[in-house]
């Protein structure tokens, strides 16, 4: 375990190590070129995650390795899950161009933020220690703080990134706090060792310490009850970056939540039972909280708060499994929502109109009247993520459905089929609103090559997957789902 | 004809054929200009129809490929999909033939319906239809569970915007709040059907945890768990009965026919309400015997109250769409009660009543589309004394009645006769109210006939309705043909039905003697 060499650990790590210097080398050429060439330095962002994604898929990276004293691995699940994050954030920046000029936010800071929070992100999902968790968690969690204030002159964004800091800051103290019992009832911090003296530990602090640990893990993936802060940052954020945070580090969020508890707290060692009513309960309330609240919403960037909250209840199902079909089906569930969440946002960054971003649900109304291909796009969304087939939201549904029933789970599955009916009331809303109002004023045609591109990708892929992308999703997901376990 | 020519995957390209005319009309779409609407309509139109009608005849090839003595499935296709036992198959057998022709037959006729009565996005509205015509015909063809959950539930959604965005005016207030009546029958019949139907899909996913595949053959002599087969038989018939409906989760059907455009009432009438009962002979009687004996009585007593009930809420209606729907009702409790008796009788009763009820039905909301396009309200008290101008419309309308009513030498005698003998060998009682469901239907359809078509004038608009056009003519001729030809000589569709009937009671029996039942 121990027998890599310092120079082979850094080969493992070298998309990590890449990331952190081109995010370096991008930042020192902002400053150096003071505001101009703002663009370019965005596409040199694409292109360094472009080569990092490779550098995952078909490096030294791509095999598996424990690396730095355990602190971290490469391993299928990573790979998966670093693949996802990548390109979700490449889709972020893409979808940040029109719209950082239109608003003047143009800052070399963004793309370079965004870099910074993926790295945090990778080294997340690759953490196999407590300690090399809480880094990667915090290097995501403040890039995204600043992010959230990066329109500075807007009191909202500002108030959205204060409340994100303090929120987050609590949260990570509570995690902070569960890492230091568990490390205090079993001696150790990485998984492999904290599961081993887990089987004669003192049960109930090690308990106490992991619902802390859950606690904090729930609040980065905006799962109820620790969603509160979900609506006002999506909300306060500019869009771009409301568009990153609802994809990436959701997955990111999810995928770090998988690995700590399959992997420090296995099956086998008979800790399944007690994380999994905790992560049932949690699921069930952010099912409930995302099915009722996003009833009554009337700005668009809210009703996707809920929307995710609600969804992240969905994927803590596949998680509450804890079988490796589960942990398979969180995957295939986390990125069909990326898929959905980035097409969603592309789809809002396009309702523009002269006198600024238009942001309400009403503002759609009549869209297919007036923006034809536009409103069959955010339909097809809104049915996606309602969860209708033939659309990617259903197979998502369906997988996490599969291993929640295979756990025997029916009370979780039974609510998660009630509140998604609730769910789909407020979807078909919007459909409604886009195809059986009257038109509103036309929304500006400027959003942008960029933009259309990820909302037309987005479109295609949830519509076509049924086809082209589920029969390679799920043997992909089972994959790396296996070697967690 | 050589093999290789029938071994095309002609039931895939019968279902997807739809679909491809809706691309041609997106296609038109997008080559048109803003000042081009009028155009863009009339291809939508003429492209919608050249569709359906080849759609048609492509299916009639399939009919023609199709050996109606063999039992199992034919023109069989198979393909790798979700992997590990979900699998992308189609196929037909003698419960399927026959709907998949009504869906492609009925199907012209729809978008003849909506010729003239549709004016305003009309492109959009034959894509609806196009895209809902393959979903419908898919849900007839899949042999995966999946598969047929995708196509069951996917129809949902064209349906949703025919009628929220074509039906009629109208509002109403709801929850404190004043919304359009069609948003709220669009919502209600989305929203129900989809409960239902996520029931089902829980219990699809267990049965695919116990059996390891979704493929319909394999789970059809699969013996599923006693305990676990009535939990599963609730859950598929949470979804079916919805859909049926059944009572009392019927009371979506009266708002959607209701607002929905004509074409669209005819669709839910003919092919959408037939899809739950397919799906109890497909799925609920040979999956899960031994529940559907359990609860036979359970759907006796549920078709009775149907039959009955709905029958006198017909009676009392003021709305023409309003009554044919609650008649609707009515005669799916003849289907349900027949396919439960698990009768060779009762089964293949149900499934012609199905047949001839979608001819039936479907023209009957085109004679109140007939009326409605020329006067604007379905209100049965507006008419009256049509007969005087209205000649060939009274003749028609007349003969469809007559097939409600269950009159001999019409269609939805033969279907009724069937399901009721079935019903006195199962259970007597039963069989005895439904018999009076026949006496209250023809009650009530010589009611609606009686105000609508004899009876004095009492408004000078009516005066002024001109007779049927050749189109509307034409339509209704067409589907008097179809009910006739199947009240006069019904056995040859009853020899479709019957090896797959066999097939299903074979299993059934077979299931209730090993059980000792």
């Amino acid at each position: 375990m121990t027998d890599l060499s310092i120079w082979d650990n850094i080969s493992f790590a070298f998309p990590e190590i890449f990331l952190a210097i081109a995010a370096m080398v991008l930042l020192l050429t902002g400053v150096f070129l003071n505001g101009k060439y703002v663009r370019e330095i965005g596409y040199g962002a694409v292109a360094v995650l472009v080569i990092a994604l490779f550098l995952v898929n078909f490096g030294t990276a791509s095999q598996d390795a424990v690396l730095f004293n355990g602190a971290f691995v490469t391993d299928g699940f990573g790979q998966f899950s670093k693949s996802v994050i990548y390109i979700a954030a490449i889709f972020a920046i893409i979808l940040s161009d029109r719209f950082m000029d239109r608003e003047r936010l143009a800052r070399f800071e963004y793309p370079v933020l965004i870099l910074l929070s993926v790295l945090g992100m990778s080294l997340m999902v690759a953490s196999t220690d407590l300690i090399s968790v809480y880094m990667g968690i915090e290097l995501q969690s403040l890039s995204l703080y600043i992010l959230a204030t990066f329109n500075r002159d807007s009191r909202r964004s500002t108030e959205a990134g204060l409340k994100y800091f303090v929120l987050g800051a609590l949260s990570s103290g509570l995690m902070l706090y569960g890492m230091s019992l568990i490390y205090g009832f079993t001696g150790a911090t990485t998984f492999e060792a904290i599961a081993i003296a887990a089987d004669d530990a003192n049960r109930i602090g090690l308990v106490f310490g992991m619902v802390f640990l859950i606690s904090g893990l729930a609040f980065k993936v905006s799962a109820a009850p620790f969603h509160m802060w979900t609506p006002d940052v999506y909300e306060g954020s500019p869009t771009p970056v409301t568009a990153f945070f609802a994809a990436a580090p959701k997955f990111a969020g999810m995928a770090i939540f998988a690995r700590v508890l399959v992997e420090a707290f296995p099956a086998a060692t008979g800790a399944l039972s007690d994380w999994q009513q905790v992560i049932v309960l949690v699921s069930i309330l952010s099912m409930v909280v995302g099915a009722f609240s996003a009833i009554a919403q009337k700005n668009i960037k809210r009703l996707m708060a809920y929307s995710s909250i609600g969804h992240m209840g969905y994927a803590l199902m596949g998680l509450a499994a804890g079988t490796s079909q589960g942990v398979s089906s969180v995957l295939i569930y986390m990125t069909i929502y990326v898929i959905m969440t980035i097409g969603t946002f592309a789809c809002i960054l396009m309702m523009r109109r002269p006198e600024g971003m238009a942001e309400n649900i009403s503002d759609l109304s009549g869209l297919a009247q007036t923006r034809p291909g536009m409103a069959i796009m955010f339909s097809a969304l809104m049915f996606s993520l309602a969860g209708i087939p033939i659309f990617l939201g259903f197979f998502a549904k369906l997988y996490v459905f599969m291993a929640a029933v295979n756990a025997g789970l029916f009370v979780l599955v039974v609510i998660g089929a009630l509140t998604s009916v609730i769910a789909t009331y407020y979807y078909l809303r919007v459909v409604k609103i886009i195809w059986m109002d009257e038109p509103a004023p036309e929304f500006e045609r400027d959003e942008g090559a960029g933009v259309k591109g990820v909302a037309i990708l987005s479109t295609v892929l949830i519509v076509a997957g049924i086809a082209v992308i589920m029969p390679f999703l799920n043997v992909a997901a089972d994959a790396a789902a296996a070697t967690l376990f | 004809m050589t093999e290789s020519f029938i071994d095309q995957p002609w039931l895939s390209f019968t279902t997807f054929l739809p679909i491809f005319g809706a691309l041609l009309i997106v296609l038109r779409r997008l080559l048109s200009r803003g000042d081009e609407t009028a155009l863009v309509d009339n291809a939508a139109r003429w492209v919608a129809l050249l569709t359906t009608v080849v759609t048609f005849i492509v299916s009639l090839v399939v009919y023609v490929f199709y050996d109606p003595s063999l039992q199992g499935f034919q023109l069989v296709e198979e393909m790798d999909w979700l992997g590990s036992g979900i699998s992308y198959k189609m196929g037909v057998d003698g419960a399927s033939i026959l709907f998949v022709l009504l869906t492609t037959f009925i199907m012209p006729i729809c978008i003849l319906a909506s010729w003239n009565s549709v004016t305003k996005r009309v492109a959009d509205y034959m894509i609806a239809f196009l895209v809902l015509e393959t979903l419908m015909i898919g849900v007839f063809c899949a042999l995966d569970l999946v598969l047929f959950y995708v196509f069951f539930e996917a129809s949902l959604i064209p349906m949703f915007l025919i009628i929220g965005i074509w039906g009629s005016e109208g509002e109403r207030t709801f929850m404190g709040a004043i919304v359009k009546n069609r948003i709220y029958a669009t919502f209600k019949f989305f929203l129900y059907t989809l409960l239902g139907s996520l029931l089902m899909l829980i219990a699809l996913v267990w049965m695919y945890m116990e059996a390891g595949t979704t493929d319909v053959v394999a789970l059809q002599t699969y013996d599923f768990p006693v305990g676990a087969q009535n939990w599963l038989w609730l859950a598929f018939f949470a979804s079916f009965a919805v859909k049926m409906p059944m009572w009392p989760v019927h009371t979506w059907l009266p708002d959607a026919h209701v607002q929905a455009p004509t074409a669209g009432s005819v669709v839910l009438a003919a092919i959408l309400l037939k899809m739950g009962g397919y799906g109890f002979v497909r799925f609920s009687l040979p999956m899960f015997p031994l529940a559907s004996d359990f609860f036979a009585p359970f759907v006796f007593t549920l078709s009775a109250i149907a039959i009955v009930y709905t029958s006198l809420v017909a009676f009392a209606q003021e709305d023409m769409k309003k009554l044919i729907a609650y008649s609707s009702v009515a005669h799916m409790g003849f289907v349900t009660m027949g396919l439960f008796t698990a009768t060779e009788q009762g089964i293949e009763g149900a499934l012609f009543q199905m047949l001839s009820h979608g001819f039936i039905s479907g023209a009957l909301f085109l004679c109140v589309g007939v009326v409605y396009d020329r006067l604007h309200t379905r209100q049965i008290a507006a008419y009256g004394g049509l007969v005087k101008h209205m000649k060939w419309y009274s003749f028609f309308f007349l003969f469809f009645t007559m097939g409600n009513v269950g009159l001999p030498g019409v269609s939805g005698f033969v279907g009724e006769m069937l399901t009721l003998v079935g019903a006195y060998k199962v259970s007597t009682w039963t069989a005895a109210v439904a018999t009076l469901g026949l006496i209250f239907s023809a009650a009530y359809g010589l009611r609606l006939y009686r105000e609508v078509v004899f009876g004095t004038v009492h408004n000078e608009q009516v005066l002024t309705m001109p007779d049927l056009g050749k189109r509307e003519w034409g339509m209704l001729a067409v589907l008097a043909i179809m009910a006739l030809w199947l009240g006069v000589n019904p056995s040859p569709t009853l020899e479709v039905f019957s090896p797959a009937v066999d097939s299903v009671l074979g299993r059934y029996d077979a299931a209730l003697a090993a059980a000792g039942r």
